[in-house]
């Protein structure tokens, strides 16, 4: 699905990391750690072909991403960013319907198709009862929920999800990584950021620790999510405990 | 959904009584039958019983203004409603982003040069476009600034600087022929509209149009920040460039032939967004309708409520302002 090799990325004039190499296969779930300002939104940046490599090369089912289209890329990647309100009053309805575009001729605007396909994700989100409120004016869950259904809404083959459960409670955090397992199960590959290693446990296939912009570690998260990797990405003491059920939780250290 | 529908009839149905209105109102009333006995005639080229004078009021005198009104509030309008979509900002329009007084300053120099219609709307849409990509260049440059107030005072700072240029130009113009045509022209006015103008404005105003319709979905996406779009598919160079062009375009036809007409580019696709939503597809329509009305009904009211003309500049000022103090004050929430 995505292959990334020895990859450098940044900002014209400020690299922000470099020596990223991982793979994604179809529906595999893959998460990224590391500390603020870890490189995290710059590389998920560079993977969507927002920003041009700095080195190294970004390859989409086996082609380099500089081949494709911007249309082209959007009918594979779907990109959920951090949430934002955005100036007009847009519906939540109209929101996830402009994940039709990339299916959509220039001059075509969306038709009873993209409309079914617009519902179904909003059903999937359980935002049907938001459909007609303005986005200026729903929660901030509730707009990262309507972020996800518009990125559901492009039928991407791979979903890039940047921090996805930052502003949502608790319920609605279960809800999204649940709605991950449930992508890949369907043989779409999830790329999601987050700040709680827990959620790694409870969703990936694999972590990835960024630190710096350099990797850390790349492996399953039994494997690499250890209280010595955690020390080194966030600066504190954490312990790792075994539950009964085969997971893990983390568990910080409340003095030092 | 009912809300939608009756907003675009009652503005189609305003603007075809304002029409008759407009047409019957003046020094020399005409009724509506007359209007349509005439229109009817002519069309079938058959006889008709009116006089002449009425054949001349009708075809020469109002029927160009009456037209032109339409034209130049559905296409400041317009314009308006792309510049607020793009620039993600409903606080924009023509008049705040320089672009009038940008393709002012072209129409200006073309009337200094003594040229004739087509390179004065031709100067008007260069002087826009310079001004516009000015503003948003300087504008998106100044960080750590709000940026809808540094696109607002950019704009502002942009259009007193061209405005001292066209005080230079009229300055230096001949005080007998070219100074009287470019002040009158300057303060904004359809009363001089021959239908030569209105058949230049007329195709320059369309051809701005129809890719806006065109792309009236894809103008949607432009509303959302940048990265956002472009992960959606969208080339959002690409895009606003068109969309630059275009709306810039629409301004610089209207310019062109009735001189700077403030506010309406503000305030009507601020109304019309008001009734139906942002969705530029449905939007765009509406707010062409309403600003065609507006424009027909401050023209017809300044050519008939005193003994002189009343500049339709003025009128939409008187109307602008206030609203647009109240949009700065109070109305974050409505659009």
């Amino acid at each position: 699905m995505l292959a990334v090799e020895s990859l450098g990325f940044g900002f014209p004039g400020r690299a922000v990391g470099r020596e990223v190499t991982f793979g994604l296969a179809d529906g595999e779930v893959m998460c990224v750690l590391g500390p603020n300002g870890g490189g995290k939104t710059t590389l998920f940046r560079t993977l969507l072909g927002l920003l041009e490599p700095q080195e190294g090369e970004v390859r989409l089912e086996g082609r380099p991403l500089g081949a494709y289209a911007r249309q082209a890329i959007a009918r594979r990647i779907g990109y959920v960013p951090q949430g934002h309100a955005g100036q007009f009053a847009y519906t939540v309805r109209e929101v996830v319907l402009m994940g039709r575009t990339a299916h959509l001729g220039a001059f075509a605007a969306p038709g009873r198709a993209d409309r079914e396909v617009a519902e179904r994700a909003l059903a999937l989100l359980g935002l049907e009862t938001l459909a007609e409120r303005p986005i200026t004016q729903v929660s901030g869950g509730e707009r990262q929920l309507a972020l996800v259904a518009r990125a559901l809404a492009q039928e991407p083959r791979l979903l890039v999800m940047d921090e996805p459960t930052a502003s949502l409670d608790f319920g609605n955090q279960v809800r999204i990584l649940r709605r991950i397992r449930a992508l890949s199960e369907h043989g779409i590959s999830v790329l999601f950021s987050t700040h709680d290693p827990d959620h790694a446990f409870l969703a990936a296939d694999r972590a990835l620790l960024l630190a710096e912009g350099r990797m850390i570690a790349l492996g399953t998260p039994k494997d690499v999510i250890r209280p010595d990797t955690l020390a080194r990405m966030y600066g504190v003491e954490v312990e790792v405990v075994p539950l009964a059920g085969g997971g893990h939780t983390c568990l910080p250290a409340m003095t030092g | 959904m009912s809300v939608r529908r009756a907003s675009y009839l009652v503005a189609a149905a305003a603007l075809a009584g304002l029409a008759a209105l407009a047409f019957g109102l003046g020094r020399y009333p005409i009724s509506v039958p007359e209007l349509f006995t005439l229109l009817g005639a002519k069309l079938t080229g058959s006889e008709h019983a009116l006089s002449s004078t009425a054949e001349t009021v009708i075809l020469q005198v109002r029927g160009p203004r009456v037209l032109a009104a339409m034209v130049v509030g559905a296409a400041l309008a317009a314009a308006g409603t792309a510049y607020q979509g793009m620039f993600r900002n409903p606080l924009v329009s023509p008049d705040i982003l320089g672009v009038s007084t940008g393709a002012a300053l072209g129409a200006v120099l073309a009337i200094f040069l003594s040229l004739g219609i087509l390179m004065t709307q031709a100067f008007a849409f260069a002087g826009g476009l310079l001004a516009v990509g000015l503003v948003y260049a300087v504008g998106s440059r100044l960080r750590g600034h709000d940026p809808l107030l540094a696109l607002v005072l950019t704009g502002v700072v942009i259009g007193t600087l061209l405005g001292s240029a066209i005080a230079l130009l009229k300055y230096l113009a001949d005080p007998y022929n070219e100074l009287p045509a470019i002040t009158f022209w300057l303060l904004g006015s359809l009363a001089a509209i021959t239908p030569r103008d209105l058949a230049s404005a007329t195709p320059a105003a369309l051809a701005g149009l129809l890719p806006l319709l065109l792309l009236r979905w894809r103008v949607n996406l432009l509303a959302l920040p940048d990265d956002e779009a472009r992960a959606l598919g969208v080339d959002t160079r690409r895009l606003r460039v068109v969309v630059v062009a275009c709306a810039t375009l629409m301004t610089a036809a209207a310019v062109a032939v009735s001189g700077i007409i403030g506010w309406v580019g503000l305030l009507i696709p601020h109304a019309a967004r008001l009734l139906v939503g942002p969705d530029f597809g449905r939007l765009l329509p509406l707010a062409m309708l309403m600003g065609a009305a507006f424009m027909l009904a401050v023209d017809t009211l300044g050519r008939t409520a005193a003994s002189i003309e009343i500049p339709p500049g003025v009128l939409t000022a008187l109307i602008g302002t206030p609203f647009f103090l109240w949009l700065f004050a109070v109305a974050r929430r409505t659009w």
